[in-house]
Formats: structure tokens, sequence, C-alpha cells
């Protein structure tokens, strides 16, 4: 086989993302491609048992992995909710093999889960051709542990370790690396060392000895031909935006400032910069999302890398600042990790649906830079991007990522410092001392940057509209005008040190057949695109710079036929494309479920006569 | 230094006989007394006509958006802990859209100094009464009178533990100078309320004590290890009586020379006797019922509390050192070495 598609489910207390997670590393350390889809309730810990408290997991490993899959191919059921859910989100393959607790379905557990017969796998209607793999999951694991004198309830929170082995069996997976992931991921609870391995290894072995009626799933080795070599990690999206803005600082030799309120699902990259004052990050959990960005603010005009993060209802509470930043002309960075909207919507669940927000969703001709990351793991180029952009041309850039990117995770080729572009922070030059004003341009429309402590810089900065010559408060006409056209002018000119749009061709050349068709996505929808456009086999553009946008935007999309936008939203990225290269007719495709795309849907709508 | 180098070359434009100018004055001669240079101090405001201030002085500054000074300032020194950092605000900044950020930096005690102009209207909009209007008060948003009760800045501030508040009134000049230099001494979040006049939509708010005739009689200037005493004749003094059945202390007046007058400890840890000090005469300039607190007790100007506690930006700053100097990891290449990755 190829790839495959493993899905882990079960209560939100069993431990499904550890377990997903764990399993993951595993297959990537294993040298196998990986993408992972974190699937989990809103609610920390819904009753035990019940549908709403179900939590998933599921990767996509192999070669050729773009996304974490339509359907999964194995999926562990640790209850009966989490069975009742997988069936009814058909969440599995016709084909599938489903493992599934039978400890856990006792007619108590079932009544929980609402089942309303005492069969559930009739009940469900599970076709005959899944294959479903009893286990008494809880029973083996009691028995792993029955010497350890742990007791009842924290032998219970092991079972996941038993699924584990099992898994790792299923793939005939080695329990050295196995066993030493779990040591580095309990080396701050030691105690929890040696139970944990002894459940795994009991999973594993009594796969093998047991010798379950399923077959081991030999993957392919991964083709040796990966796009580059060099070391590899597998890293989350909220994390490698963390480290792209780190990185950045370092590059700028600036200080690292991130002003952010907790939010769901961008706090990851507040824990993770808190978590950084060895890289001297300053990260400051401000009273509100305002005061996120305006301590950011106040970081940028004192001088430093300053950035804020935030989901879409953040950044709506920090519109207000954000102008103040394009007014005072001052670098910063704010990642909007999207979820679903509007309002707190769907905080969990992944969404495009942000981008005209982010474009204009401010008062005032009000600019800014508006970037998209595609990939988990190039969250971390885009963060950097961001971050140079900002400092070099003096505004605020928006940096999109989403749910999705954010907790799924994928294959990281780790950059080293040297490797990475420079960036120029667009520090006053000295022979400005004494007459600067923050009006002064240079060549490009870029105003200079002066901050406290530079003698004889000392300015008056402002959200008021200033006079284009002397940089004080104008309220002049003709001078507004001037200075909006200044500023927009300042956002238009990046068009021309970014790369230009590149068309992706499915592997094995450009589309037989398909040749008029052109997918476009923006931002995280890359994976699932590149895995339809191969299906399809016609041509793919995914934009990482939404504004402004790749200067060869209108010559690439006027070669194809059929240009179709995908986006998971109601259709805005086609909306602005429509509106910034009138003329191309644009069709588009959009799922708002919450949900990444479901590639064969995407395959149906394209075919569809 | 000299007032004058704080000056900037812009004309300064509140209105003819408005008590920002004489706050504007005080701020350039108590900085020119501080002494710290011009390029190491930041002036941040929000909106409204006391945050036109950072434009008239010659230092970094920097005019923001409406209420959100205090959270800017708070960022500029906590990034940057070296600079000398103002916050300029009024009662509608500060204590209505920028309340929220103005409790947070005085919990956080973030090494501030904030000036709190407090003319008890919205000038800049032209006249809509603010938080700290009196009940009752007309103004074109309230023209059958307010309903709402007022803060009393100084309850909040201690409330939200402050460890400075100092009040000052325009036109005393002196003590406005005096308040401000030891705003700036005090290590953390330093709130002065400073009483000024809007000539045009609230004039006469503070006459009780502007007034000059009066203000020996309706006001008390308190000086840290000295007496308290007030009169136009230095006669009186205050005390404090505990009244036995209820245990509730309150102020009272005194003669001068009654030994129970009492010496102010503005470095008291305990806020209870600040408390009762900052709310004297409030009742009658508020409208509101500070039950236990007399009519004729007189207004308190000057340093009223003056605490030392660790700073914020101090704090922060101090954590990263730390974890600085145990850490193996300082650079992007060492960070990333600590990954578990493999080769291809």
């Amino acid at each position: 086989m190829k790839k495959i598609v493993v899905r882990f489910c079960g209560d939100s207390g069993d431990g499904m993302q550890l377990t997903g997670n764990l399993f993951s590393s595993l297959s990537a350390i294993l040298g196998h491609e990986i993408s992972t889809l974190p699937d989990f309730p809103a609610e920390i810990r819904a009753p035990q048992g019940t549908i709403g408290g179900v939590s998933g997991f599921q990767v996509q490993l192999g070669a050729g992995v773009y996304t974490p899959g339509d359907k999964a191919d194995v999926i562990v059921a640790m209850n009966a909710a989490a069975l009742k859910v997988s069936a009814m989100n058909k969440h599995y393959h016709d084909h599938a093999i489903v493992i599934v607790d039978t400890d856990s379905l006792t007619d108590k557990d079932l009544e929980k889960a609402q089942y309303k017969t005492s069969n559930p796998f009739e009940e469900l209607g599970i076709p005959e051709s899944v294959q479903i793999v009893p286990v008494a999951l809880t029973t083996l694991t009691k028995e792993a542990l029955k010497d350890t004198g742990l007791d009842n309830k924290s032998m219970l929170k092991s079972r996941n370790m038993f699924a584990f082995g099992l898994i790792c069996w299923l793939f005939d997976e080695p329990m050295e690396k196995a066993i030493h992931l779990l040591e580095d991921k309990f080396k701050k609870k030691p105690a929890l060392i040696e139970p944990n391995v002894k459940v795994m290894v009991d999973g594993y072995n009594y796969g093998q000895n047991l010798a379950l009626s399923v077959n081991q799933i030999r993957l392919e080795s991964p083709a040796a031909t990966p796009a580059q070599a060099g070391t590899y990690t597998s890293i989350a999206g909220n994390k490698a935006t963390a480290w792209g803005l780190i990185a950045a600082a370092q590059k700028a030799g600036k200080h690292l400032f991130l002003g952010s309120y907790p939010i769901t699902p961008a706090t990851d990259i507040l824990h993770e910069l808190a978590g950084r004052k060895d890289m001297n990050v300053m990260a400051v959990q401000a009273e509100d999302e305002i005061a996120g960005v305006c301590t950011a603010i106040g970081a940028a005009f004192a001088g430093d890398l300053a950035c804020t993060t935030t989901s879409g209802p953040g950044l709506s509470l920090k519109s207000e600042a954000i102008g103040l930043a394009v007014m005072a002309e001052l670098p910063l960075v704010v990642v909007d990790v999207q979820r679903g909207g509007p309002s707190t919507g769907l905080p969990t669940k992944t969404e495009q649906t942000d981008l005209l927000q982010a474009l204009y969703g401010r008062n005032g001709e009000c600019p800014v830079v508006v970037l998209a990351a595609s990939s988990s793991a190039n969250c971390f180029d885009f963060a950097y991007e961001a971050s140079r952009i900002a400092l070099e041309n003096m505004t605020p850039v928006v940096l999109l990522t989403d749910t999705y990117l954010a907790n799924g995770t994928s294959i990281w080729r780790v950059p080293k410092m040297a490797e990475l572009p420079a960036i120029r922070p667009q520090t006053v030059p000295e022979e400005l001392k004494g007459c600067f004003n923050p009006a002064i341009r240079d060549e490009r429309g870029v105003r200079y940057w002066a901050f406290p402590g530079m003698e004889g810089f000392e300015h008056r900065n402002i959200g008021l509209e200033r006079d284009a010559e002397k940089g004080t408060i104008s309220t002049n006409p003709a001078n507004h005008e001037k200075m909006v056209m200044a500023r927009k002018h300042k956002i238009d000119q990046i068009a021309d040190r970014i790369p230009e749009l590149k068309v992706i061709y499915p592997a094995g050349g450009a589309g037989q057949g398909n040749e008029d068709v052109l997918l476009v996505g923006w931002g995280s929808t890359e994976g699932h695109l590149r895995a339809a456009s191969e299906e399809l086999n016609c041509a793919l553009v995914q934009f990482n710079y939404i504004c402004p946008l790749p200067k060869n935007t209108r010559e690439v999309l006027s070669r194809f036929k059929r240009v179709i936008v995908c986006e998971l939203n109601t259709g805005q990225f086609a909306a602005y494309l429509r509106a910034q290269v009138p003329g191309i007719e644009i069709e588009q495709y959009n799922e708002i479920q919450g949900q990444p795309f479901a590639v064969e849907r995407i395959i149906n709508f394209v075919k569809k006569p | 230094m000299e007032a004058s180098q704080f000056k900037s070359d812009q004309y300064v434009r509140f209105c003819p006989g408005c008590g920002d100018h004489a706050i504007c004055m005080a701020l350039q001669k108590a900085m020119a007394q501080i002494g710290i240079p011009t390029h190491q101090v930041a002036v941040i405001s929000g909106i409204g006509c006391s945050s036109r201030m950072p434009h008239y002085l010659n230092t970094y500054g920097f005019n923001t958006i409406h209420g959100r000074g205090g959270a800017i300032a708070t960022g500029v020194k906590t990034s940057h802990p070296e600079l000398t950092v103002w916050q300029m605000s009024g009662d509608g900044d500060c204590l209505a859209i920028g309340g929220n950020h103005f409790i947070h930096e005085i919990r956080r005690n973030v090494d501030l100094n904030v000036c709190m102009f407090n003319n008890r209207i919205y000038g800049l909009t032209k006249g809509q009464y603010s938080p700290t209007s009196a009940k009752g008060f007309v103004s074109k948003s309230s023209p059958f009178g307010t309903v709402e009760r007022p803060f009393i800045p100084a309850e909040l501030v201690l409330g939200a533990r402050g460890t400075f508040f100092a009040r000052t009134l325009d036109v005393d000049m002196p003590t406005t100078v005096d308040c401000l230099v030891a705003a700036q001494a005090h290590k953390g979040c330093s709130i002065v309320e400073c009483l000024v006049n809007c000539i045009i939509f609230n004039n006469g708010t503070h006459a009780w004590i502007a007034d000059r005739e009066q203000r020996a009689e309706h006001s008390i200037i308190l000086k840290h290890g000295e007496k308290m005493i007030f009169g136009k004749n230095n006669d009186k003094g205050l005390a404090v009586e505990i009244d036995p059945r209820t245990f509730v202390p309150r102020i009272i007046v005194v003669a001068a020379d009654d030994p129970r007058v009492l010496v102010h400890d503005a470095a008291q840890p305990d806020p209870t006797l600040h408390r009762l000090l900052a709310l004297m005469g409030q009742n009658r300039v508020e409208n509101v019922n500070t039950d236990g607190i007399d009519d004729n007790l007189p207004i308190a100007l000057g340093v009223i509390r003056n605490v030392e506690a660790e700073t914020y930006d101090t704090a922060v700053n101090n954590q990263i050192a730390d974890v600085r100097a145990k850490a193996k990891v300082h650079t992007f290449d060492e960070l990333t070495a600590t990954l578990d990755t493999w080769t291809m």
C-alpha cells in the first residue's frame, strides 16, 4: 500500500489526541509522510460516554500524502459513542478495519450513547464488508497492569496505550522507537513511563501472539526521492508559527514581543512563546484582545518585532488598533488562526471565513498585507515572511492560518538560521538625526523607523492624519488624499518583492484531457486541492500572498478556460479575485461545514458536466 | 535641564483658559526637574483634550486611539523598561472606554506615570457627561440630568491595588509639579488625578477648591511625614475617630494643636486611611453618597498613597533573565537541535 488513513476516536478523556500524535510522530520518524487532523469537541469534558464527548484524531501516512484523508481505512473506537459517531459521519470506508473495545459496549454504555437496541453494529447498519475487530481493551489493560498496584482509575487511563501498541503491531512498526517516544513524552512524569510502556507492549504482543483475524498492513517504504534532502521533523501549525516569529526576530536582530489573549484555536502560539524565555521572547498575556494588540503596538513603537495572535472574534476586537498601526505606519504581525464563525461560532472547527475581515475589516482606507499559510509546516515560513514584510515595509501584516493547520501536523524540513532570507528593518539612517519626522519616506515609499532611546529622533506619532511633509497633524483635504494614496502605494509596491504565482501540475505532467481546468485555492486547502488535482489530472494554483497579489495573477488565470476557486466559505476569495483581476470568469466550489474539504466532493464537482 | 527643552515646536491648541495649559507647563517643569533626557522619555496618550499633550512635549510621543493609551504604554514600558513612560488620559479615556486597561495597568503595577485629567465632562466631543460627572448633572447627553452613580477615581485605584495615588489641581502649580516629580520617583504605576477646569463645557466644576478665597479652607495638601494641618490660618487638623458601635473609622476636623492630629504616612501599605483621606469632600463634588464622611472635610491634594511593590516590567524582564541564565538554548539553531528529527 502507498498510503493509509487511521482514525482514533473515543471519549475526550480517553487520550485520543495523545495516541494520535504519538502514532503520527512514530510514522514520521520511520520516514512516512503524514498529515493529521485532530477533531475534538469544544467541551473540555462532556459527560463520559456521550456522543457530545467524542474526540477524534485522524492521520494519513505513506507516500504522496497531502491531506489527513477523507475516510479512514483503520479506525479504533474506544467506546460505543465513538463507534456511533464514526458510523453516522461515515468516517471510514466500506472495507475498513474497525477495532472496537468490546468492554465498552455494555447496556449502560449503549444507553449513554443513545442506542435504541442492544446490537450496536446492526443498529448502525455497518456494512458486512467492514471488518470489525472486537478487542476487550479494558480487561486486557487491567490485566497488563494488575501487578503495578495502580488504582482502577489510573489503569483505565492507559487503555489508549493498549490501542497504540495494537496499531503499531498492525503496521509492523518497531517497538524500540515507540518506547523511546513514550519515554520522551513522559520524561517529566517518570512514574508513568513504566506502566504506559507495559500496556503498549502488551497491546503489541496481543496483536502478534493471538494473531488477530486481520493481516498486518505493509506500507511501502517511502520513495527515496524527497523534495529536498535534509533534517526533518513533524510539527503542528501553531508551533511552527511561533518558531517562525522567533527565527525572524533573531534574523532581524530584534526582540520578539507578543501581546495576546487566550482564544481557541490560537492559544497554543501564546503557550509556546510564553515558554520560550530562553529565546528572549517577551509574551504578555493581556487583559483582553484589544490590549493584546495594543501592547504589541507599544512594543513596535519602542522598536521591537511585535506581534499579536488571535482568532476571528479577536481580530474583530483588534480592528481599530490595527488601523492605528496602519496610520502610525508601525511594523506589526497579526496572526489570525481562523475558526468557524460568525460570533463564537464553531470555536474548535476550521473555516476560511476571515479573509474579507483581514482585507477590509477596518474603518477608513486601511490597507494591510495579508498572507496565508498552506500547510502546518509552512506556518513557519509565512510567520517568518510576515515578520520580514512588516519590518521592511513598516506595515501591519495579517497572517491567516486556521484550526486545521494550527492543530494538524505535517513534515517540516528544519532550516538553519544561515539559510533563511535576510531581514532588513527600516531603521532610520543616522544622517536624518536632528531633522527626522515620521512622514519621511524612502524611494519605495516606506517611512523610516525611529524609536525611543535614539537621541535626536524625538517625534510624535499619531493615529490622526499627518502632514505628508512635516509629519504633524493635518486636516488639509488634498493632504489626506495624498496620504491615503501613499499608504496604498506602500502596500502595492510589496508585489515587486514577493514570488510569482506558480502553477502546480500533477505528478506525471500537465493534464491530459483536463488542460483547460485550473483549481484555485488559498491557504490551508493546498493539500486537499493537490490531492484533487492529481485525481483530476488538472492544474492548481495555491495563493499564499493575498494582498498584494502576485504580479502574474492575471496572466496565470487567463491561461485556463475553467478557473474554479475552491474555499471553505461562501466565496470570499472568488469575490476578491473578481474585483482584483476583473474580466476572468470564475467558478466557485465552497464548503462551510467546519471541516477541511472532502477531496471526493471537489472531484465530483469538477467532473459534473 | 530647563522646562523649555521639553517644549515642542507645536502651537498649544487647548482652549484659552483651559486647565490643561497649566498641567502642560507643570509637566515641562517637572520633566526638567527630573532631568531625564528627552530621547529617553515616551509620552503615550489616547483620545480626548488631554491626549493632545504629547504634541506639546519635545520627547518621543504617541497620540493613539480612544482608551487604549494604558495598554500601549504597558507595551512600551514592558518591552523597554529603561525608558521613562508617561500616559496622558482623561476621565472618559481612562475611566470609561479605557477602564479595563486602567485597572489592569494598576493591578500589574507597570512603572508608568499616569496623568488622569479629570474635568468631569467630555470636552472634545463637545459636552457629554463622563463617568465622574455628578449624579443629576445636566449635559447634552443628559438633558434631564444623569441618573448614573459616578466613579471616585481614587477608589478605583485603591480597589485595583494601586501603589501610588496623588491628586492635584490645575491652578496649584507647585503641588502639581511636586506630584508629577513624586510620580516619576515612585517605581510602579503612579496615578495622578489632575483636577482641571473645562472652561467651555463645565466651567467651575472644581470651584469649591479652585476658588482662591476658599481653597485653604476647602482643601488640604498632604505631605508625607507632616501633620495634617489646613485652614486659612492653619488652625485645623485631621484626626481619626472610631465609632464605638460599628468600629467604622472616620476622619474628623480638630484644632491644629490637638494631640490627635494625624501625621501623613503615604508609605503605609494598609490602604484604609488612604481611602478615607482620598474620599474626603468627594460627596460634595461628586454628589455621591459616601456614608460617614463629613461634609465639612477638606478635599485632599498631594501624594495620598506611595508604597513600594515589584513592578510588572521589572518582574517580566527579571524572569526572562533568570531563565536565560540557566537555559542551554539561546539561538534558533540550538532550539531546532532539541527536536526529534530524522534525515532524508
